[in-house]
């Protein structure tokens, strides 16, 4: 959908879309009802209340910033929080809504280091409170060729960049995330290099879209969303942006990263959402968006950045066809 | 052995069981179970055509080791579903990613060899469906016939290099191993048998 596009690419809120949400936390008073009545037995309340946590969890009270929300339907909880690819938790995309309940996102440190003035190793909760929370509603896409619209609730990653101050060797960021065998039954699996690493250049990253991200749909980040600190880049294919962060690291040289490793002429290092740049095996010119595109209509193009075309100036001079 | 009454409920259990895969597709996406119906649909047909291909190809080995020759009565039924679930695949590819634009989906054929593949194993298949039936055996002699249906022995290998390839993205390649071994025992047993006349 193009409609109402303001002139810098970025899409404006309708308000009547925000809130598919009571509907899951009335499913979820329901089944309490139905756990308690029935028998009041012990593990069926559990089951109830775990199925509540993987729907709701808890609030995380954000101001929504209409300057980098699209206008785009959004995607229902229930499809952007049970179809994911997060490797750590299995290859299928149900597997990380049934396995990454297991996750202990309490209590949870995010080393922030390398070429910086200030080196800091922050509590969860100290991060979260470290600048303002805003709800941004993005466009994801995903390398796969599917797309969803999800509210996330973050702030911008150069709110770090402020903090910590690189120095002038700092020229990439590379992001490190969680990899326990304990907690994380895929880890054992060969397809990828564990730990998972992505990077972005200083630049990129510095970037006012690039969103380091706590929360989603109004709640905190579920865990098989990344919990509880994951990057949104709204620009680029979905599995740039890393999740359940424990390290952060500014460096001098270009880090690896881990699908530019395992497939280099599949994923590149920039992975820009780009409709020019085929996948070996498929096109990336149109994309299908869960829970709209069906049987009945051809797929939607896809946009150059996703659509976000206010970070065309991070590429100015490049060939975007090399540097894929 | 069988009689032949025995045989023909074989036939018929075999006929509704190999619609069940279908079935529980369509019944997932009526019933709005699916994220992604469509590819659900994509990956499942292609995944169920390989499984017939091996249930066809199983058949004589198995015959042979077993002595139960009434096994030979359901080859064909099998080969048929191995077509009909490769049709189904083609037809998803067709429609989901092309939307019956012939002329994208020939660009996507020529340039991508994983399409490529795919698809030559799938054109491979229609004359082996084709001259499936009693009359059609007659019209072209036995021995033509057993010739024509050897293109099995191309059309699997094409099989699972697509599939491979889906994989190798991934460097998921348990399946697609897993595939090959069993194929390739099949064909090794032939070997063999043929090498033992």
């Amino acid at each position: 959908m193009l409609i109402k596009r303001s002139p810098n690419g970025i899409d404006l809120p309708y308000s009547s879309e925000i809130t598919p949400r009571e509907v899951y936390e009335s499913r979820r008073t329901f089944m309490k009802q139905i756990a308690m009545g029935a028998a009041g037995s012990a593990a069926l309340l559990e089951m109830a209340n775990r199925e509540a946590f993987a729907q709701t969890g808890i609030k995380l009270p954000a101001k929504l910033n209409p300057a980098y929300s699209a206008l785009d339907k959004q995607t229902a909880f229930k499809d952007a929080s049970s179809y994911n690819n997060y490797y750590e938790f299995g290859t299928d995309k149900s597997e990380p809504a049934m396995y990454a309940g297991s996750l202990k996102t309490r209590p949870w440190t995010v080393a922030i280091e390398g070429e910086v003035k200030h080196p800091m190793t922050l509590d969860i909760d100290a991060l979260l409170k470290l600048a303002p929370l805003e709800e941004r509603v993005y466009r994801l896409r995903c390398v796969e060729g599917w797309s969803m619209v999800i509210p996330w609730i973050g702030y911008s990653f150069s709110e770090i960049i402020k903090k910590v101050e690189p120095t002038g060797n700092a020229k990439y960021v590379e992001f490190t995330t969680l990899a326990d065998k304990k907690q994380m039954p895929g880890v054992g699996s060969r397809v990828l290099q564990w730990p998972y690493t992505e990077g972005l250049r200083i630049d990129e990253a510095n970037h006012p879209l690039a969103l380091l991200t706590f929360g989603m749909y109004g709640e905190v980040l579920p865990n098989q969303n990344g919990a509880p600190v994951r990057m949104v880049l709204p620009w680029k294919y979905g599995f740039k942006s890393a999740k359940s962060i424990v390290k952060i690291r500014f460096v001098k040289d270009q880090p690896r990263t881990s699908w530019n490793l395992s497939a280099p002429n599949e994923y590149g290092f920039y992975s820009n959402v780009n409709p020019d740049v085929d996948h070996p095996r498929w096109s990336q010119a149109s994309e299908r968006r869960i829970g709209e595109d069906g049987f009945l209509a051809r797929k939607r193009k896809t946009l150059m950045f996703n659509g976000y075309n206010d970070v065309a100036s991070l590429y100015t001079g490049m060939d975007l066809k090399k540097f894929y | 052995m069988l009689t032949a009454k025995q045989v023909s409920w074989l036939k018929g259990a075999l006929f509704v069981l190999a619609l069940v895969p279908l079935a529980r597709m369509a019944y997932l996406t009526v019933t709005g179970q699916l994220v992604d119906p469509l590819e659900f649909i994509t990956r499942g047909t292609g995944d169920w055509t390989l499984y017939f291909l091996c249930f066809t190809l199983v058949v004589t080995p198995l015959r042979k080791l077993s002595g139960w020759n009434w096994l030979i009565k359901l080859r064909r039924m099998l080969g048929l579903y191995t077509f009909f679930y490769g049709l189904l695949h083609f037809m998803t590819f067709l429609w989901f990613d092309h939307f019956f634009d012939l002329q994208e989906m020939w660009k996507d054929v020529l340039k991508r060899p994983f399409i490529t593949v795919g698809f030559t194993a799938f054109v491979l298949l229609i004359p082996l469906a084709v001259t499936s039936s009693n009359g059609m055996i007659k019209r072209l002699g036995g021995k033509r016939w057993q010739w024509l249906h050897r293109l099995v022995y191309v059309i699997a290998p094409l099989a699972i290099l697509h599939f491979w390839w889906m994989k190798a993205g991934k460097h998921n390649f348990a399946q697609p191993i897993l595939f090959g071994v069993i194929l390739g025992s099949l064909l090794l047993a032939r070997v063999y048998w043929w090498v033992q006349k």
